[in-house]
């Protein structure tokens, strides 16, 4: 077996989508030679893309049929306007006539794209409920993250509302960015320049030993695949004892950690050892550390 | 418009609804027929613990009054831009909420939004967006980003930004673009009761946005483009 690794961090969209699923079963639905693009851009004097920063499509993972979006972070931080957001909703709907295995999202956007602000901010709302629609149906949602642009605003809240989440360690997964709370709220606040702070804040290791990420991985698109094929049964329904359940894990989180200044001081609290460690730690490492926090004994 | 001139607009006095900090909860009655009220208010930024409680409002509803409709009240200036929210999860904190609300919705509750004063960014899409259906006022503000922090975002110029929003209904702050683009169904000019009426005998229950958008004029290609990728 060949030990090369692919970075998916440093991979294209489509390269991701390409070494994720079983080799030549990607089918791209609305691919760049159709041109569905913003209609937008352009009247801003902004460069369209002729996919609009997203590839949608279906194909196999471990022979099962599965469908699968890419957001592209290189353009435009893979944020969601119209189109985006039509291809992601579209997506879901597909869902519901072909019931694949799973519905696969891999993540990379900083969230509403400002120049169609509206029809992003609408369009985010709406592949939530697609979303939703898809997870009622009893088709597990998967959210995979580890993209450079992290996932980000609107992103961040579709991507919590799937069945699962995975990370890898150099993944982020937040709401508002850091330079946008910078401006917002000063230096002080939150110094978006400190890379290992910011990293410590929205990184996928902190996501992993909160809980916010059920499963992390290296910065591989292998591992990544490894991760999928093990949730294509993963679903959650949505049930009143689930939502309840959330709601509980959610209050507990602020009750022990809503004094916490900085991650660490979370990890130390969580019965992490050597918690200034966890930065320097692998994937694998950090898994291991799991069972023996609170987060890890919590059902 | 403050929310308690609202409440007595749409409900005159039979409404039971306090005010604890920035949420709104409690119940009003419309023509004999109970409604529960969960909202903000005082530009409300949305953080953990706001979300928390409003998703405990209508899980309490969801628990102890199966159907009752619930009306979101909308006037956030988003969600709070503080590194102890993201280090929390905010962004979990807000999906529950909008997760709550699609519980509510799947167990045959009808979910109103309406916008009062006014809706930003994130804090908008996980209290009125994701709502059957969201109305708003006509003097009502909705905007992903104010001009000057929009300017630093896209690297252009903010009396550019300024120039093209006056022309440009796709970025442009305004409940006017909300209703082309579908994201808001109506505004409530005059009888605000009339039209609570009129919207809670109408709720749809499947999402039609993107085709308003596109029979409004303003979101032309959404439900075209998630037909082609659905049906392709």
């Amino acid at each position: 077996m060949s030990t090369t690794t692919y970075s998916f961090a440093e991979s294209t969209a489509r390269e991701r989508v390409a070494r994720l699923l079983d080799a030549g079963s990607f089918t791209e639905i609305l691919g760049p030679s159709e041109r569905v693009m913003s209609p937008h851009l352009a009247q801003l004097g902004v460069p369209s893309s002729f996919d609009d920063g997203v590839v949608v499509g279906e194909g196999l993972l471990g022979g099962q049929p599965v469908l699968i979006a890419a957001q592209e972070g290189e353009f435009m931080g893979g944020g969601v306007g119209e189109v985006h957001g039509a291809k992601l909703v579209g997506l879901f709907q597909r869902a519901l006539r072909t019931r694949p295995a799973a519905v696969l999202v891999l993540a990379e956007s900083g969230g509403v794209r400002l120049h169609e602000a509206n029809a992003g901010l609408i369009a985010v709302s709406e592949v939530m409920r697609a979303l939703l629609a898809t997870r009622e149906a009893s088709i597990p949602t998967l959210m995979l993250i580890g993209g450079a642009n992290g996932c980000f605003g609107g992103m961040g809240l579709i991507a919590r509302c799937a069945d699962q989440v995975v990370m890898s360690d150099a993944a982020r997964l937040a709401m508002s960015g850091p330079e946008v709370i910078e401006s917002s709220n000063g230096v002080e606040e939150f110094d978006s320049k400190d890379r290992a702070l910011v990293w410590r804040t929205t990184g996928g290791k902190h996501r992993y030993l909160i809980g916010d990420c059920d499963v992390l991985v290296e910065d591989d698109v292998a591992a990544f695949r490894e991760a999928a094929l093990g949730l294509l049964q993963a679903a959650r329904p949505l049930t009143l004892e689930a939502l309840e359940q959330e709601h509980a894990m959610l209050a507990a989180r602020i009750q022990d950690f809503g004094d916490c200044f900085d991650a660490v001081d979370i990890w130390r609290r969580l019965g992490v050892a050597d918690a200034e460690r966890v930065v320097d730690l692998d994937a694998a490492r950090i898994r291991a550390l799991k069972p023996q926090t609170r987060e890890g004994v919590r059902p | 418009m403050i929310w308690t001139e609202l409440l007595n607009r749409l409900f005159a006095d039979r409404h039971q609804v306090t005010c604890e900090g920035e949420l709104l909860r409690g119940t009003a009655q419309l023509d004999g027929e109970t409604l529960a009220i969960v909202g903000t208010t005082g530009h409300a930024a949305i953080g953990v613990e706001l979300a928390l409680a409003q998703a405990r409002a209508v899980l309490d509803t969801v628990h102890a009054h199966p159907g009752r409709a619930i009306l979101l009240l909308v006037d956030t200036q988003g969600q709070r831009l503080r590194r102890r929210d993201e280090l929390l999860g905010i962004n979990r904190y807000m999906a529950h909420m909008g997760l709550c609300i699609e519980l509510a919705r799947r167990r045959g509750h009808r979910v109103l939004g309406l916008v009062y004063d006014q809706a930003l960014s994130g804090g908008f899409i996980t209290s009125g967006l994701i709502a059957d259906a969201c109305d708003a006022l006509p003097e009502a503000e909705i905007r992903v980003m104010r001009l000057p922090a929009m300017a630093r975002v896209t690297k252009i110029d903010e009396s550019r930004l300024a120039q093209l929003a006056e022309a440009n209904p796709v970025f442009a702050p305004g409940v006017e673009n909300y209703v082309a683009m579908g994201g808001v169904r109506a505004l409530w000019r005059g009888d605000l009761a009339a039209h609570l009426r009129a919207a809670l005998a109408d709720t749809p229950t499947t999402d039609e946005r993107a085709r308003d958008g596109a029979s409004r004029g303003g979101r032309l290609l959404a439900a075209d483009v998630a037909r082609r990728v659905a049906e392709a």
